[in-house]
This record gives structure tokens, sequence and C-alpha cells, in this order.
């Protein structure tokens, strides 16, 4: 693993790890036959323990951008199949940032859609990042509302710093598909399914974010703005101090979103990370979504928008009369 | 409202504006710089007379400027902010509200209720950039929403006048921004039932109002000149390093790209968006 890729806060766990190879491979075949390997080993895992039950939210959106995390197509690798996928948006091109399509998964046929970030440099400039132009939003209306037409459901995994912010995709009207693909997801009459897998970086993630059910994955963040952004504005610049205290104060963390009612349920990750053991969290995933699926079909189409309805309908916390009204899960 | 509030924030929007104009006899105009006379500024709606910029106008202009006199009925006056998520950059959350509270005397950013357009009954709803540059949190969001449902219930068209620089509130972190999907469906249901929503973009109107409620109308209409679009130029900049060219993100532009259907000078909105109204009755 290149050290790009190793996060300051992973420091002690890379150091016992390579310890613990360099101990492995001195010791050839008997792998794990040492008493001080058995020592390593039961360390480094109460570490990673330590280390990621007490993430700071700017650890947690570091997680989340990390460059070996499970991105769309490592799920539709691990646990979809028979992926087709489809690239018009019938106006203007085919934007890679945001990928649609039909897949299976178990016994479902889904329409599945997310951001792709891309792993290496090349491919991350490809996709823009994960940064989705107009032609995305276009894209993934358009097939959202072919599944409506073929009762499929709609799986939409959310990995994105943010819609593009550039000439192009303001020309092309990044706001206004944005407004559009919300309002007609609030009525979108087959069951959608939404996950934030990595970053879910404001009107970017709920541009295809509004669903029968919202989840997060443990270390994903989800915000109204990037901690940059954030600290850019109110602490009128960002940097190492500013960009913390602010990804503090968003509160974006899947603990803090599901205390606010806005997340249904956090999809735990395996110890240390996704990015540690893709295949674990592929599993813990598909699990997930087929428990999802299963109690969303059989819910009548008129009560589901129903639901959905209240579900937003409810969130936010105002006064009122002399009392407080909270989203639904609050403390 | 009780009255022993009458002097609290969120009082019945009547009276002399509290801001907009600065008090004086004098102001500069924001766009081409000339000195003007206030008083034939504001005999002008507040567009400059020099080079027909449109000022902001405070929600009680607003409303007397579109609405017939003394038509407008306020709904859900006392829904006022709190500190959900504890905020706090260089102040706080709460003691930004206090601030904003008693430098506008509303109780947030937004202003709902009906009225009559030349005689026809409307419901209305106003974001006001003077409070925390017109961003959206819990409350904007709740009057905006239970607007659009009055209207749905009533069968009144529904005109959002945006004024949202702010976009989606920070302080109010992912509540602000799940607003923006509350809002949304909220029109969905009225847009279903038949009615009409025109929506009226003013300066400026930015981010999650902009990639919500702004753009969702049967009818968009802007004010000329009006800053409108999702990504503010110091962002763009940051991602991109790109200076955007002259008339970028103004009406005009959105015009020209396809995104509104008329650019509507102050002084023709109210016959305009009348005239809307008739053509878009149900015979």
């Amino acid at each position: 693993m290149s050290s790009l890729s190793r996060l300051p806060f992973e420091k002690e766990i890379y150091a016992l790890e390579d310890l613990l190879a360099s101990l492995e491979t001195k010791e050839g075949g008997e792998k794990g036959s040492s008493e001080e390997i058995r020592r390593i080993r039961k360390e480094i895992a109460s570490l990673k323990k330590t280390k990621f039950n007490n993430l700071t939210a700017w650890e947690t959106v570091q997680v989340s951008r990390h460059p070996d995390r499970p991105q769309l197509l490592d799920y539709v690798e691990m646990i979809f199949e028979d992926f087709v996928e489809l690239h018009g948006d019938r106006a203007f091109g085919d934007d890679r940032a945001l990928r649609t399509g039909f897949a299976r998964v178990g016994e479902f046929r889904v329409m599945l859609m997310g951001h792709q970030k891309g792993h290496t440099l090349q491919e991350r400039q490809e996709c823009m990042y994960g940064c989705a132009h107009p032609e995305g939003y276009r894209k993934a209306l358009k097939n959202m509302k072919l599944a409506e037409k073929f009762n499929l459901p709609v799986i939409c995994l959310i990995d994105t710093p943010g819609a593009f912010p550039g000439i192009g995709a303001e020309e092309r009207g990044q706001s206004a598909l944005i407004a559009n693909n919300i309002l007609e997801m609030t009525r979108l009459a087959t069951p959608v399914i939404c996950v934030v897998i990595g970053e879910g970086g404001s009107g970017g993630a709920l541009g295809i974010g509004v669903g029968d059910r919202v989840c997060m994955l443990e270390f994903a963040y989800y915000s109204v703005i990037s901690p940059e952004g954030c600290a850019g504005i109110l602490w009128k610049t960002a940097n190492e101090t500013t960009k913390p205290t602010a990804a503090e104060a968003l509160r974006l963390t899947s603990r803090d979103l599901s205390r606010l009612g806005v997340v249904d349920h956090v999809i735990m990750e395996p110890l240390g990370g996704a990015h540690r053991d893709p295949k674990e969290i592929g599993n813990t995933l598909k699990a997930s979504l087929l428990k999802m699926l299963r109690e969303l079909v059989t819910i009548p189409v008129a009560e589901l928008l129903e639901q959905r309805y209240m579900k937003f309908r409810k969130m936010g916390v105002y006064l009122e009369n002399e009392s407080q009204n909270q989203s639904a899960g609050s403390a | 409202m009780s009255s022993k509030e009458s002097n609290q924030p969120g009082k019945a929007l009547s009276g002399r504006p509290k801001r907009g104009v600065p008090e004086g006899l004098w102001i500069r105009c924001p766009n081409c710089k000339a000195s003007l006379f206030r008083k034939e500024v504001e005999a002008r709606l507040n567009v400059c007379p020099e080079c027909d910029h449109h000022l902001y106008i405070p929600t009680v202009e607003r409303i007397a400027q579109l609405l017939d006199a003394d038509s407008f009925e306020e709904w859900f006056r006392d829904c006022r902010p709190c500190d959900p998520l504890g905020f706090k950059d260089r102040i706080s959350y709460q003691e930004r509200i206090e601030a904003e509270q008693a430098k506008t005397m509303q109780f947030d950013a937004a202003a709902v209720g009906r009225g009559f357009i030349r005689g026809r009954p409307v419901a209305v709803g106003i974001t006001d950039f003077a409070f925390m540059a017109g961003s959206m949190g819990s409350v904007v969001g709740e009057k905006l929403s239970r607007c659009a449902e009055e209207a749905t219930r009533l069968r009144l068209p529904l005109i959002f006048v945006s004024g949202s620089g702010g976009g989606a509130r920070m302080q109010e972190g992912i509540l602000s921004l799940m607003q923006m999907a509350k809002v949304s469906a909220a029109i969905a249901r009225h847009q279903q039932s038949g009615c009409l929503y025109i929506s009226i973009l003013t300066n400026p109107t930015m981010g999650g109002a902009a990639a919500s409620f702004a753009f969702q109308g049967d009818l968009t209409l802007a004010e000329p000149g009006a800053l409108i679009g999702f990504a503010g130029r110091r962002t763009i900049w940051n991602t991109v390093r790109l200076e955007l060219p002259e008339g970028f993100q103004t009406s005009e532009f959105l015009l020209q790209h396809g995104f509104i259907d008329r650019i509507v000078h102050r002084s023709q909105l109210r016959t305009e968006v009348a005239a809307l109204v008739d053509y878009c009755e149900k015979s």
C-alpha cells in the first residue's frame, strides 16, 4: 500500500503492521507461530478498535475519502450481477461521474446508480473526482423514470464531494437539474434506497438522495457543505486548524445523522474502515440492501409515497408556541 | 401572536421597512455607484434611475409591490429558529440568530401567507436576503412547505419570491440540506393537484435555494440582473481556477441558456403575474 494512502492517524497501526509483516517474512512458512507475532496481532486489533471507535469528525472525512475505499464500481463487482450500464442523458452527453444501469442483487432486478470517483489519478480525472454535471443528474432521472415504469426498485450509492462547480455546469443548469431530481424523487412510484458509501457532498448527494430509506456507511459523511467550504466561509480560511473545527461543528458523521433522524440505518464497517476489508463491507452492504428491498417491495406504492413524504416532512428543528418541534429520532 | 410580543422580531409585517435602503437622504447604487436621491429611488420601487439596477427590497416592501394593498394575511408567523446542532463558529448560531432578528425585526428569513394580486387570490412565500443571506434552515423550510401545503388545500396559485444568496444554511448542517427535499415534496404535491406555481428569482438566488424550490416552478421569472446559480464565484475559482465571464450567472445568462421563462422588470411584476395566473386558470 502506498504511503500516500496512509492516513496520519493510522500511522501507529501501519507501523505495527509493517513490523508484523517483517516478522512473518522472517519466520517463513510458520505464520503466527511465535508469541511475539500473536502479541502484535492482538495489539493491532485493539489499536484499530480504539482509534476507529473514537475518530474525530475530520478523521471520519479522511476515511470517507480514502483512495482505497470501495466505490460504486467495486460494489458492482462484489455484490451486483449482470450490470448493464445505461449511458445516455438524451440531451448533452455521458457523465462519467455518475453511472446508471440495470443490475441484479439477490433475487431482485434493480436500477442501480451512483457516483464514481476513481482510484487512480487517471480514473479520477476521467470521473471528475465524482463531481457530476447536469447531464449526470438528467441521466439519473431518466433511468429512475424507467425503473418506475417497470416497477424496479432504485438503489443510489452516493459518493461525491459535491456537484461540479464550473462554467459548463452552470451554463447547463446545475441547480435546475438537481432541483428537478429532488422533486421527482419525492414522488417516484417505486422503492428508492439511498446509501452514502463515502462522501455525501451537499446538493450533489441529494440530487440522487431522496428515498424511502436513507442509510450511511459507518465512516461516510453527509453534509450541507464540505468542511473546507464551511471553513473558508465562516472561518475565512480553510487550513489544518479550521477544517477539523468546521467538520466537528457541521455534525456530519453517521452517528450525528442517526441522532438527528436524517438516516435510517448506519451500516457498520469492518475494523479499521471499509478500505481495509472491501469484501466484508461488500457482504454487509449486500445483506443490508436485501433486507431493505424485501421490506419495501411489500409496501403498496401509495403507502410508500405517503411514508416517504412524511419522512422528509418531519425533518427540521424549530420553535413554535413555546414548544420545540424536532425531526424524528433526535434526543 | 400575542400583543405582548408586538415589539419582538416577527411582529406583523406592516409599516415602514426597517432595512434595505439605508437611512439618509442619499444612497449609492451598488451597480453604477451613482449617488441617488433616496426618495426618487423609492418612488421607482428601489430601481436605480441611472442604470436600472434592481436594489434589494425587504419583505414588507416586496409584499407592498406585489400584492394588492392590505391584502396580505401572514401565516405561521410564530415559527422561530433554534440551534439544533449547538453550532459555533466565531460566534454561536444562537447569538447570530438574535443579532439578525434585532437587525431585521424578523424571526427568520422567510415570510409566507395569502393575499391578492389584482384581485386574484394567491399563496405567497418570500425569502429575504437581509436575514442570514436568505439562507434556508428549518424555519424557512417549514414555512415554505406549509405554504405549499396550504396552497394545495385551498387550491391557490403558489408564488415564491426567492432572495436566498446563502443557499442551505450551514449552521443547521444536514437539517438545512433536508429542507430542500421537504419543500420539494410539498411543491410536488401542489403541482400534482393541478395548481400553478410561479417562481420569481431575485438577486441573489444561489446554492440550495436554486437547487430546490426556486427552480421547480411551472413558470420561472427573474428580475433583471439578478445573480442566480448553483456554485458561488469563489467555489468555482477554488475548483477550476477560471475567471468567470462578464454577466455569468445573471438573469440574462439564464434566459439565454433556457432556464427561465421571462425576465420581468419590477414595475411590471404584478401585472405579469396576474396575466400568467389568468392564462393558467382551468376553464
